[in-house]
């Protein structure tokens, strides 16, 4: 039997792995051997930074006696995760993909991953990233770019392409990511498997290395819906290291994730401009999937949806520039040689950035400088607030809003090479962190109009702290509409 | 915004010099037509009608709690100074900064 979740006769998910851990008809140790395994034999998609074999046995081994014992096993008793490298754990590294942080060891561990260890849960690894985060393809990662394991000459979408990669090649049974304006979301969609980003505030960012603070949000990537609201609703909830954390109380959904609420799903006209084909067509079938579930469709009108990209330019990088501030050859981080304190700030920033974070930085330090604060930044922020409200008037109208997470696949390594077309991936994901709701990915089938078949996504969004809505509504299209995750066709 | 979105590249060196990144001179011009890019794009925040709105800093249902304050156990200085470039016993070793310093 083959203890990879995904695989011809193994379990289909996560959920599924865990309760065959938890009765003993697979141990956590085979399953863990097996997954390193395949990290192995695949380090050719390069999603994995670093793995933790030793650790991640002996934790395996732990996990089956415990359950042998018939000891209290936690709910993710013995299940291989990855953890995205910009998310500090005391295990390994945390380098965020930078040569800035390429021998960083993190002297603590995030709320989000710890919560996932006390629960049972098994890190098997650090997986690569865009740089700091920044970026929606993953090539620019110093330590190589990532592969969609759907087609090795493609990107998988990024910042959390090692993540996606891993999950969709079975190299993990889920992983975390870290959405700032889509980089959970769109390499899910990119890679065929769900990704969740959840509300501004209910994960705890203590330990996520900071870029957008205002904007950013950890969150799973998963094989299915249900993984995804188990590690959501385990790792969600008050954390005094954050001051950001909501104390609202933590619905647990993953166990009632199919009770279908009675649904209105809205569809922004604007959601409907410029996307390939087969986008818009997986977008019509989960549309009628909801009709046929007995939920209403309401057109719904979002007309600054076009605005988010130029809002989202001046305030990810303005928080960037001020959050990276602190890598300044000091504490902690590359030290260049340098005569004076200037000089070592300078060409320590010079040689550990590569060049999109450089560039980041330096729009955010242009926005926020004299002059162009209030034309830009302070204009930004008040955009943001008509962004905010016009989602707020949608959600008057229905529970959830459907639309296309990327306006087109997968697209080829080193297609897109000057900043701005990479910027316009994230069209219909940076909304969602700007007036900090929630939304997600799932796999809507495939389209293979440039010959391989690349996944699509599509993306429900809902109001602030109605993951459980969105969860359930996500849940009708995976049950009823097709929207069900696989792995990677070769690695399966 | 319309002109003043002209970056050049003596704006994009004072930019530099205030995000503390020494830019080679060779990046400089390729630095400064990517920002014009970029700006120009940004520029349609110009088209938005915001008159009366405050600006939004941060999501609208965001807590900001403040902890009580109390002490708590501090992380290890051994575990804190691990990862700093230089170290002289229990501090973080820098040039002399008095005198001289033209930061």
């Amino acid at each position: 039997m083959s203890t990879i979740a995904g695989t011809a006769g193994g379990p289909r998910d996560l959920t599924a792995l865990r309760d065959a851990i938890r009765s003993g008809a697979i141990s956590a140790r085979a399953s863990v051997d097996a997954y390193l395994a395949r990290a192995a034999a695949h380090g050719e998609l390069n999603a994995y930074h670093e793995t933790f074999a030793d650790e991640a046995r002996a934790a395996a081994d732990a996990a089956d006696d415990a359950i042998r014992r018939g000891s209290h096993a936690g709910p993710l008793a013995g299940v291989p995760i990855a953890v995205k490298d910009n998310i500090a754990t005391r295990a390994g590294h945390t380098t965020c993909s930078s040569r800035m942080l390429g021998n960083y060891r993190s002297p603590f561990e995030s709320t989000a991953s710890a919560r996932l260890l006390d629960a049972g849960a098994i890190v098997l690894g650090k997986t690569n990233l865009d740089e700091f985060a920044m970026g929606s393809s993953s090539e620019r990662c110093a330590w190589g770019v990532i592969r969609n394991p759907w087609d090795r000459s493609r990107v998988p979408g990024g910042s959390s392409g090692g993540s996606a990669a891993a999950v969709a090649a079975g190299l993990c049974a889920a992983a975390l990511g870290s959405d700032t304006g889509g980089s959970i979301r769109q390499p899910a969609a990119l890679c065929g498997i769900v990704g969740l980003k959840p509300t501004y505030g209910r994960i705890s960012r203590w330990g996520l290395v900071a870029f957008g603070s205002s904007l950013d949000q950890i969150g799973p990537l998963a094989l299915s819906v249900r993984d995804a609201a188990l590690l959501y609703e385990t790792m969600a909830g008050h954390d005094p290291h954050d001051s950001t954390c909501s104390d609202r109380p933590v619905e647990r959904v993953s166990e009632s994730i199919d009770e279908s609420p009675r649904l209105r799903v809205g569809i922004p006209r604007q959601y409907r401009a410029g996307n390939a084909p087969a986008v818009d067509a997986a977008v019509e079938r989960a549309a009628d999937c909801f009709r046929r579930s007995g939920a209403t469709i309401v057109d719904v009108d979002l007309p600054l949806t076009d605005l988010g990209i130029s809002t989202y330019y001046v305030i990810a990088p303005a928080e960037a520039s001020s959050n990276l501030a602190r890598y300044d050859g000091i504490r902690y981080g590359h030290r260049a040689a340098g005569a004076d304190l200037f000089e070592i700030y300078a060409r320590s920033r010079a040689e550990g950035f590569g060049e999109e974070v450089q560039r980041r930085i330096m729009l955010g330090t242009w926005v926020l400088s004299a002059g162009y604060h209030d034309a830009y930044y302070v204009r930004a922020l008040k955009v943001r607030r008509r962004i905010t409200m016009e989602f707020d008037a949608a959600f008057a109208s229905c529970d959830v809003l459907l639309g296309p997470t990327t306006p087109t696949p997968a697209f080829p390594i080193g297609g897109r090479t000057d900043p701005l077309s990479m910027y316009m991936c994230d069209v219909y994901t940076v909304n969602t962190n700007i007036a900090g709701i929630c939304g997600m990915s799932l796999p809507a089938g495939t389209d293979a109009s440039e010959g391989t078949a690349l996944p699509i996504g599509i993306q429900l969004q809902a109001q602030a702290f109605a993951e459980p809505t969105l969860l359930r509504a996500a849940r009708i299209l995976e049950r009823d509409g097709g929207c069900s995750a696989a792995l990677a066709p070769q690695c399966a | 915004m319309g002109d003043d979105s002209r970056i050049s590249n003596d704006d994009v060196r004072h930019v530099a010099r205030l995000a503390r990144i020494a830019l080679p001179e060779s990046r400089i011009e390729a630095m400064a037509a990517d920002l014009r890019a970029i700006v120009a794009h940004i520029d349609k925040l110009s088209s938005a009608d915001v008159d009366g709105l405050e600006p939004m800093a941060r999501p609208s249902a965001t807590v900001n709690r403040l902890a009580d304050d109390v002490p708590g156990p501090s992380m290890p200085v051994e575990d804190l100074l691990r990862n700093a470039p230089d170290v002289e016993g229990d501090y973080l070793a820098v040039p002399k900064v008095i005198g001289g310093d033209s930061a």
